[in-house]
């Protein structure tokens, strides 16, 4: 058992401890050999202090396309030359797309825009969508809107959003790389006031940009400074027309080593599979990660690009006797 | 597939009747389309957590 693991069962399985920087680079470093033994401590790390529950959400694109912002992985983006056209979703399609998701037993659905943060007309529309899923829906709210304002962290307090997403996409390092229309750290002031506001903070990354390992290990340990609530773990999905869009995808057993390190740096965390499993891990890995980190899924389709059926996910669930976790548990 | 089929739903480019771009036609089973295949302009797409729409302004809407 190479020394890393050794170190991880005592810290991070016996004391609740996540590992280091360093620790998590180690961790990616290890060879193909280790992997499974890597991918058990991590499903064991996760079942001691999360247990067996898997947190089901549904995501929707409230504003789609038509950003001003560069982050060179985005199909949303009006920078680039990407197919992707601006469009609205009015009120009762948004109350019906949380209806579908109510439906798979998801107790999450959060509603996303392609802004740099919102404006007047969003603010308006979140608290007409909101209010009208609260009275229709059983089903907790979350948002992603981009940067916001003291003043806005507030109103969507007073909405009823209990999540905020806001990803820091990958590690202070590389991140100019990725976008240079906004920094790092004014996306950090916006997850600091959502975390002083009482929301859960929701908050990850994607692998694949191009970083590289040691700078993985950068963006877990900067994650676990944080301390989110939740941590969604996307792997890039090159979309036509991005600077990133010809990227190669991230190997399956890298990604793999990814969620078992990104867990043992966030025992307590809620990990969970974003965008891009599909592509780089299939069927296989998604159980793969199931067993080795990850405890709550996305089903259904992303807000550009589609999923797998959400029963496809439920069903695996269903196998590996993981209970979705239930709203009554989560309120 | 039928004649009137003219561009590629994915990429944009031309795409005969009968005919498919490999590599557009397996990332469609992950994606909704983009142009319209009949006049090639660009679609307004909205993706659901079950299904997509999909309008051409020439041709209207599309449903997956
Ligand atoms: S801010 Fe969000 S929607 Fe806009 S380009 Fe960046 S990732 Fe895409
Ligand atoms: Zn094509
Ligand atoms: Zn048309």
């Amino acid at each position: 058992m190479p020394e890393i693991l050794d170190q991880a069962r005592t810290q991070v399985l016996g004391d609740g401890v996540g590992l280091d920087e360093a620790g998590v680079l180690a961790v990616l470093n290890l060879p193909d050999e280790h992997l499974p033994a890597a991918l058990q401590l991590a499903h064991d790390v996760r079942m001691r202090w999360c247990g067996p529950e898997v947190e089901v959400e549904g995501i929707v694109s409230l504003k789609t396309g038509g950003c001003p912002e560069d982050c060179h992985f985005c199909s949303q983006s009006g920078l680039f030359t990407s197919p992707v056209r601006s469009v609205w979703l009015d009120i009762p399609s948004l109350v019906e797309a949380a209806k579908q998701t109510a439906k798979t037993g998801a107790t999450e659905f959060c509603i996303v825009a392609a802004v740099r943060g919102p404006d007047a007309r969003l603010m308006k529309q979140m608290r007409e969508g909101v209010a009208a899923i609260k009275a229709e829906v059983d089903i907790q709210v979350a948002a992603s809107l981009g940067m916001l304002s003291q003043e806005q962290v507030d109103d969507l307090v007073d909405m009823g959003v209990h999540r905020y997403n806001h990803n820091l996409e990958t590690c202070r390092s590389y991140f100019p790389n990725v976008v240079t229309t906004h920094s790092w750290e004014e996306r950090w002031e916006t997850l600091r006031m959502v975390r002083d506001s009482g929301m859960e903070v929701c908050c990850g990354g994607i692998l694949g940009l191009g970083e590289t390992v040691e700078q993985r290990a950068e963006f877990a340990a900067q994650l676990a400074e944080l301390n989110p609530h939740e941590v969604p773990l996307n792997f890039l999905n090159p979309r036509p027309g991005t600077p990133l869009g010809d990227r190669p995808v991230v190997e399956g057993k890298d990604a793999l080593r990814a969620i078992a390190a990104f867990r043992l740096a966030m025992p307590r965390t809620i990990l969970r599979y974003a965008g891009g499993r599909e592509i780089t891990l299939g069927d296989l890995g998604t159980r793969d990660g199931l067993l080795g980190g990850i405890n709550a899924v996305i089903v259904g389709n992303y807000l550009t690009t589609l999923g797998r059926p959400a029963t496809a996910d439920l069903d695996l669930l269903d196998e590996l006797k993981m209970p979705v976790k239930a709203l009554s548990a989560t309120l | 597939m039928t004649t009137t089929e003219l561009w590629c739903d994915r990429c944009g480019d031309p795409a005969p009747a009968g005919t498919a771009h490999p590599g557009c036609a397996s990332a469609r089973e992950l994606e909704p389309p983009r142009y319209c295949h009949r006049c090639r302009r660009r679609m307004k797409v909205q993706v659901l957590p079950v299904g997509w729409s999909a309008v051409c302004v020439e041709h209207g809407e599309i449903r997956g």
